[in-house]
């Protein structure tokens, strides 16, 4: 069972709905080994569920586990500052 | 999008007034920009775009909230009368809560756009049908997103999809000061098209509140600033209601009686049901006993008649009718007879416009006094009494409800100068009754002129007036005297006795001293 757990609010299939991904899933790969659980949802696709988390810009990722909850707005280009802002752990602590 | 007839197409905001400034409402389908000071009222206005849409028209709506927490709003809106909830539950309003909350907060890392807000309103407006949308208020996205170019090319995005779904909306931002840059954040440049300002300053130590047209796509619109005012009940309350049609077709040609019959033949047989009398006079000559008179001769009649005053207390007023003889407890067991005593200083003109309209609207009188319009010369400029006025006479004519205006003649006939603001006010008046005190050698008497009335023969004579313990009594016609218009009259001679020589007919008890 993970312990990190993410849901990913993009809006359409976009170049920067993609690099989002990209840079989320390279992140958890190096610095998670592959434990977390990831969910995308398109916000065009269900506006209630972007309505009922309150969200506003694309992308957002909401880290729902650990608690407590945190956000990060952005495509998450820098991944330093992105690993940082979703309290993630060291790259070379795990490895 | 091709200008076409569309162009010109209006949606009513059916805020009080507003949509006679605007010449019709808002442009059809299209944003509009509403920008003022903090306090200034653009929050109320975009609830009010929606909600008396929602309530007059039934036109669903879509609420997105950026500052105030929707539940905020539902209490605010309630107070105005507006069942947010119930609306919400039968499906036509929807809130799109975007407001700050800690939870929600994080850092902006990389590049980011709004499209999840976007596809919230769009979902938001097909779920309820909306043809309204307000936007309040963009200020508060600004300060919680780091990148204002981002932030305006988003809201460019928003705007162009509330266009695109078809619907028209309204979005409030702020301005850092009443007369400077349109916004703050310079939003203006995506929806150029439609700006309204609000206004909210301190002039001569009042609050005073203007909304202004800045454009209206090009569309026609009345410019400048006009007042407006907050009332606790009806919200935004734009004055002057000014440009009402003056009920076509509907001139009342039926009389009424002053009181006094005398001065009803004056006027050519008793003022039109629904002319408005200006009566002016100095302090004691009589005013308030004739608009007493006046109000009698109502109750009298069966009509229903509702006194403002602003000279003295209700307690004052009571006790001085009492001593001309009027029967109070008859006049109050008819149910027929309003007084409503206020101080001048307690509230804005707006307010007291107001006052008197919800009265005149609830009350439904067929005659109206108020005693004295020179009182409220101490709360406003010339030129906003002259608008009170004015809006008074679009809420009186079209009813039929005859109104007399008493006012002191100094402030409204200055004498030198050129034309006045007080020369306007009489000129909106159907008819002018002048009452003044007459000087010669060892005598101070009182006369009465009828300066104008509007459509009818009346009588050009000065005329002798005398008070005595049954009232006020209109003579026999002054000869020999001038000056009557300027305040105080005296004979052209100063020869011989007065009032023998000067009176035709000297039927009246002789004038107190």
């Amino acid at each position: 069972m993970s312990t990190y757990s993410f849901v990913l609010y993009v809006a359409g299939q976009t170049q920067r709905s993609q690099e989002a991904l990209e840079n989320l899933r390279s992140l958890c790969e190096a610095r998670l080994r592959g434990a977390y659980e990831l969910t995308v949802v398109d916000a065009v696709e269900r506006p209630e569920l972007a309505e009922r988390w309150r969200i506003l810009a694309t992308p957002t990722v909401v880290r729902l586990r650990p608690e407590p909850p945190r956000r990060v707005i952005g495509d998450l280009s820098d991944l330093h500052r992105a690993a940082l802002a979703l309290g993630l752990p060291d790259e070379f602590g795990g490895a | 999008m091709a200008a076409g007839d569309d162009t010109l197409a209006r949606v009513p905001t059916s805020i009080n007034g507003f949509d006679r400034v605007a010449l019709g409402g808002l442009p059809k389908g299209r944003c509009t920009l509403v920008t003022g000071t903090a306090g200034s009222g653009k929050t109320l206005f975009a609830v009010e775009f929606l909600a008396r849409g929602r309530q007059r028209f039934g036109d669903p709506g879509v609420f997105v909230t950026f500052e105030e927490p929707p539940a905020d709003i539902r209490r605010n809106a309630a107070s105005l009368g507006f069942d947010i909830a119930a609306w919400e539950a039968e499906g036509t309003w929807a809130f799109v809560d975007a407001a700050p909350d800690i939870a929600d907060e994080g850092p902006t890392v990389g590049t980011y756009d709004f499209r999840a807000l976007v596809a919230r309103i769009g979902d938001a407006v097909r779920r309820t049908g909306a043809t309204r949308v307000s936007l309040d208020s963009l200020g508060a996205i600004f300060t919680r997103f780091p990148d204002k170019t981002v932030v305006r090319h988003e809201l460019f995005r928003i705007a162009t999809t509330l266009e695109d779904l078809g619907v028209t909306s309204v979005m409030t931002a702020e301005r850092t000061d009443e007369y400077g840059s349109i916004s703050r954040y310079d939003v203006e440049e995506f929806v150029l098209n439609n700006v309204v300002v609000l206004r909210n300053g301190l002039h001569q130590e009042r609050r005073r509140r203007t909304v202004e047209i800045v454009k209206l796509r090009g569309a026609p619109h009345r410019t400048g600033e006009w007042l407006f005012t907050i009332d606790p009940r009806d919200g935004i309350v734009v004055i002057p209601l000014a440009f009402l049609p003056l009920g076509k077709g509907s001139v009342r040609r039926d009389r009424v009686s002053s009181g006094i019959p005398a001065l009803d033949d004056m006027c050519g047989g008793g003022f039109f049901r629904d002319a408005v009398i200006l009566l002016s006079g100095p302090t004691g000559v009589g005013k308030t006993l004739t608009a007493l008179g006046f109000m009698v001769a109502g109750v009298d009649a069966g009509e229903r008649c509702l006194l403002y005053t602003f000279d003295e207390t209700q307690e004052q007023l009571r006790r001085s009718m009492a001593g001309w003889g009027v029967d109070l407890d008859r006049m109050d067991a008819t149910g027929l007879l309003t007084l409503l005593s206020e101080y001048p200083e307690t509230s804005s003109l707006e307010d007291h416009f107001i006052r008197i309209r919800r009265s005149v609207e609830e009350f439904r009188p067929q005659r109206l006094v108020i005693d004295a319009l020179s009182a409220l010369e101490r709360i406003g400029t010339p030129r906003a009494l002259l608008d009170f006025v004015i809006a008074l006479g679009a809420v009186v004519r079209p009813r039929g409800v005859t109104t007399l205006l008493t006012a002191l003649p100094g402030q409204l006939y200055p004498g030198p100068g050129g034309p006045s603001i007080a020369e306007q006010i009489a000129s909106l008046t159907d008819v002018a009754v002048l009452l003044r005190y007459i000087e010669s050698p060892g005598h101070v008497g009182r006369a009465v002129a009828v300066l104008q009335t509007r459509g009818s023969a009346h009588d050009h004579r000065v005329r002798e007036v005398t008070i005595d313990d049954t009232g006020l009594h209109v003579g026999a016609p002054l000869k020999g005297m001038s000056n009557i218009l300027a305040g105080y009259g005296s004979p052209l001679l100063d020869t011989g006795p007065w009032p023998a020589g000067t009176a035709e007919a000297t039927s009246q008890p002789e004038p107190h001293e």
